[in-house]
Formats: structure tokens, C-alpha cells, sequence
């Protein structure tokens, strides 16, 4: 595991294509996909539009994060969130390398409704990879506490639906923090399931690679928005023996990346619409861009686990 | 001719009553409102005064769904889409913190007088 100062910002050493320069341009761009290869511990993005750092990215693992579907919104920041997934699919599907599964970090759904889940289920079905690993957003649990989502895909999770599995030595955890909010306060995890996490992880050694994914952020982005976790410091405290933590989430609809000790946090894009940068507007709502701008702004993300080459790319992203 | 001069009675009820209500003296008949519009993730206004009986209506103007829930649970909207409305008529004196529970930096007050 390299050694790096917090907030210090390392980039190429491995010589395949990224550099910071390179990365900024990736986030403005933001468009068609972010590819993120994760690599000795560290999680590198390329954009999808430099096909020659896309086909090296070759890894042990590789999977894709999509989020914020968002399926059911109709307005005019996007009136047709059915078309952009299915571009999002798209992409999918023509990745260089093919993803073994899919995350979904939440928002599947605008408004919780079966039949919002039954079309997502239907367009993901035609992706390449057919296992999907599932995260609530708040737009899925707004009826019954949650009901319908567990039912739907978390039928096997702890609580209100969290869980975790392991994939060629990665341990997932996919966790909850969009229930049981509190007045004023950011997502939230709760004390079971921070138990759950901490006996989760308590027996696994410390060399092992955690990706944790969970759809509001769980390091602190603006929280005048909400877009933070009030008790994700606990939960990242369990995590600090490991060499290798990435977070992925969703929630903000844009990219974002930043790198504290040994945890590399990052956000995707939305396949539905995107959001004011923080602080940048009235309130977080869909931000409208020109029909023909809004492919732009969506995105997936593709991540490739690569143990054996010990790449380094560290890439952290200001909230400018 | 017997059907236009019965529509013209309505519409001079219809005048009369709408008179009425801006006087004041239909009391009896129209209860005290009071509007909340949830717009750009914010109640406004933030915190409303009424008097006991006053019919609240939360209406979301916002593109993106909220709702309106008191932190002690006294009273709790379904989902507001855009445009929808919520109405809630509070009898006990006293003061109602809210918020939206899906965007819960979302904050409101309901004192009731």
C-alpha cells in the first residue's frame, strides 16, 4: 500500500494515460462515463471517450455503477429517463471490458411505484451483465417504510435492506442510509446497522479490499443540500484497518472524487438529470441544460479491480 | 327563455356569495385558511401562525417530490408530487416543528395560536 498525505494529489505513475489535467477534463465532461479502475488499493477514472486507457484497464474484477434512474420523472430537465437509461445500457454493453454484474446506487424510481421498478427491471434486463446489486435511494422508500424496495431487492438484506458479498477477494457492502431520517439532519445508517457493519467486516484481514456502496454520500459534499451522512464517520471507522476502501455513491447526480487516508470516495453521474455543482443554485433540484447538452451530464460509472499491478492514481476533486 | 333567466339566478347567487365571503360575513360558513408553498426545497413561509382551526395547505411547487411531516408525527402527508397538495387543520394550541422526511434539511414551524 503507497503511502500518501491526506489531500495530496498523485497522479500516472503507472504511465496509462491519466493525469489530473486529464481527470478535471473527465468530470466536466462527465458525459458518456466515467471509467474508474481499481488498482493497489486506489481507484483510478478515465473518461470513456480515451478508448486506449479504457482497453488497458483490463483488471481482475470488473464491474459498472450505475445510479439515480430516477425512472417515473417526466419534467422538463429530462422528459424521457426511459431513452437515457437505455442509452446508459448502451454503453454498458459496449465497454471494452465486460462488466461481470452492475451496482445500482439508488433512485431507481422516481416516486416508489411497482410499475416505475417493473421498467427499470425490464431495461436492465437487456444489459450484458444480468446480476444487478441494489441500493435504496430515498425515491424508493417513500411509501410503507421501504416495503416494495425490500421485497423487490433486498430480500436477502439485513434490516432495512443492507448486506454485503465478496467477488474474487473484493468484499462488497451495500448499504442504507436513507431511512429513519431525522429532522434536519443528513442520510443516516442507525445503530443496527453500524453493529451489523462492524461485525460485518470485524473477521476479514486487513489486506482485504472493501468497496462499500450506498446512495447519499457518505463523506460530507454540502451539507447544506443533505448531501452528506450524519454517522458515516463511525462507519468508516471500522474500515480504517484496511488498506483499500472505496466508497461509491450516488444521490448528487454528478462526479466527484476525493481521497482521505485510505479511502477513495466517489460519486456517478445520473442516468435521469443532473444537479447544480454545490452552492451553485437556489437548491439542489434538476438542473436544465439544452436538450442536446443533457447526454452530457448522465453517465456510468465502470470500475475494473486490478490486485496484481500496483497502479496509483490519485485523483482529488475540489468542490469547485 | 325559462333556462337562461334560472342561469342568470345562479350566477346572482353565485356574485352574492362570492361578496359574501370578501365581507366577512359568511363566517359561519368559510373556515380560516392558510397556504405553505414548498418551492426550491424550502417551506415558505418557513414558520405560519394560525389561530386553532385553520385549514394549512402545503402545495409542492417544486420538480421533485416532498413531504410535509411533524417531527412529532401529529400530522404526516403522503408523497407530494409536483403540484399536489396537502391540507391539515390543527386544533391543539401549541407549536409543530416539521420537515420533509425524504429531504429532511427541509424545515418548517406550525404554530398554532
Amino acid at each position: 500500500m503507497p503511502q500518501r498525505d491526506h489531500d495530496e494529489i498523485l497522479f500516472d505513475h503507472n504511465h496509462d494515460g491519466i493525469d489530473r489535467r486529464g481527470f478535471l477534463k473527465c468530470m466536466a465532461w462527465a458525459g458518456t462515463g466515467a471509467l474508474c479502475i481499481m488498482s493497489g488499493g486506489v481507484m483510478q477514472s478515465y473518461s470513456l471517450g480515451a478508448p486506449s486507457a479504457a482497453q488497458q484497464a483490463k483488471g481482475e474484477l470488473a464491474f459498472v455503477q450505475i445510479s439515480d434512474s430516477h425512472m417515473g420523472f417526466n419534467k422538463p430537465a429530462n422528459p424521457d429517463v426511459v431513452a437515457t437509461l437505455k442509452i446508459a445500457v448502451d454503453k454498458i454493453n459496449a465497454l471494452p471490458v465486460a462488466p461481470e454484474f452492475m451496482l445500482h446506487t439508488g433512485d431507481i424510481s422516481h416516486l416508489s411505484k411497482p410499475e416505475e421498478f417493473d421498467n427499470v427491471d425490464q431495461i436492465l434486463k437487456s444489459a450484458k451483465p444480468s446480476t444487478v446489486f441494489f441500493v435504496p435511494g430515498e425515491h424508493d422508500v417513500l411509501e410503507e417504510n421501504g416495503a416494495t424496495y425490500r421485497a423487490r431487492y433486498a430480500k436477502n438484506g439485513q434490516g432495512d435492506g443492507w448486506y454485503s458479498f465478496d467477488k474474487k477477494g473484493v468484499h462488497f457492502i451495500g448499504l442504507v442510509n436513507v431511512m429513519n431520517l431525522k429532522p434536519g439532519g443528513l442520510g443516516t445508517l442507525g445503530k443496527d446497522q453500524l453493529e451489523w457493519l462492524e461485525d460485518d467486516v470485524k473477521h476479514l484481514s486487513a489486506s482485504t479490499p472493501i468497496i462499500v456502496f450506498a446512495h447519499i454520500p457518505l463523506w460530507t459534499v454540502y451539507p447544506e443540500w443533505g448531501w452528506g451522512t450524519d454517522d458515516s464517520a463511525r462507519a468508516l471507522s471500522y474500515l480504517k484497518r484496511f488498506g483499500s476502501v472505496s466508497v461509491l455513491n450516488g444521490h448528487i447526480h454528478q462526479t466527484m472524487l476525493k481521497v482521505e487516508g485510505n479511502v477513495t470516495f466517489h460519486t456517478a453521474c445520473s442516468t435521469a438529470f443532473p444537479q447544480p455543482k454545490p452552492g451553485s443554485a437556489p437548491s439542489p433540484g434538476p438542473m436544465k441544460v439544452p436538450a442536446e447538452q443533457l447526454r452530457s451530464v448522465l453517465g456510468i460509472t465502470d470500475v475494473s479491480y486490478v490486485v496484481k499491478k500496483h497502479a496509483l492514481a490519485v485523483t482529488d476533486s475540489s468542490l469547485e | 327563455m325559462k333556462r337562461i333567466a334560472f342561469a342568470i339566478a345562479i350566477v346572482l347567487v353565485a356574485a352574492f356569495i362570492g361578496a359574501g365571503t370578501a365581507g366577512k360575513s359568511f363566517a359561519a360558513d368559510s373556515a380560516p385558511t392558510a397556504e405553505v408553498n414548498i418551492d426550491n426545497f424550502s417551506f415558505a413561509p418557513a414558520t405560519i401562525k394560525v389561530k386553532a382551526g385553520t385549514t394549512v395547505t402545503w402545495t409542492n411547487r417544486d420538480d421533485i417530490p416532498h413531504t410535509v411531516v411533524a417531527n412529532d408525527k401529529s400530522f404526516k402527508s403522503k408523497v407530494l408530487d409536483t403540484n399536489d397538495k396537502f391540507s391539515f387543520t390543527p386544533t391543539k394550541p401549541g407549536t409543530y416543528p416539521y420537515f420533509c422526511s425524504i429531504h429532511p434539511k427541509m424545515t418548517g414551524t406550525l404554530v398554532v395560536e
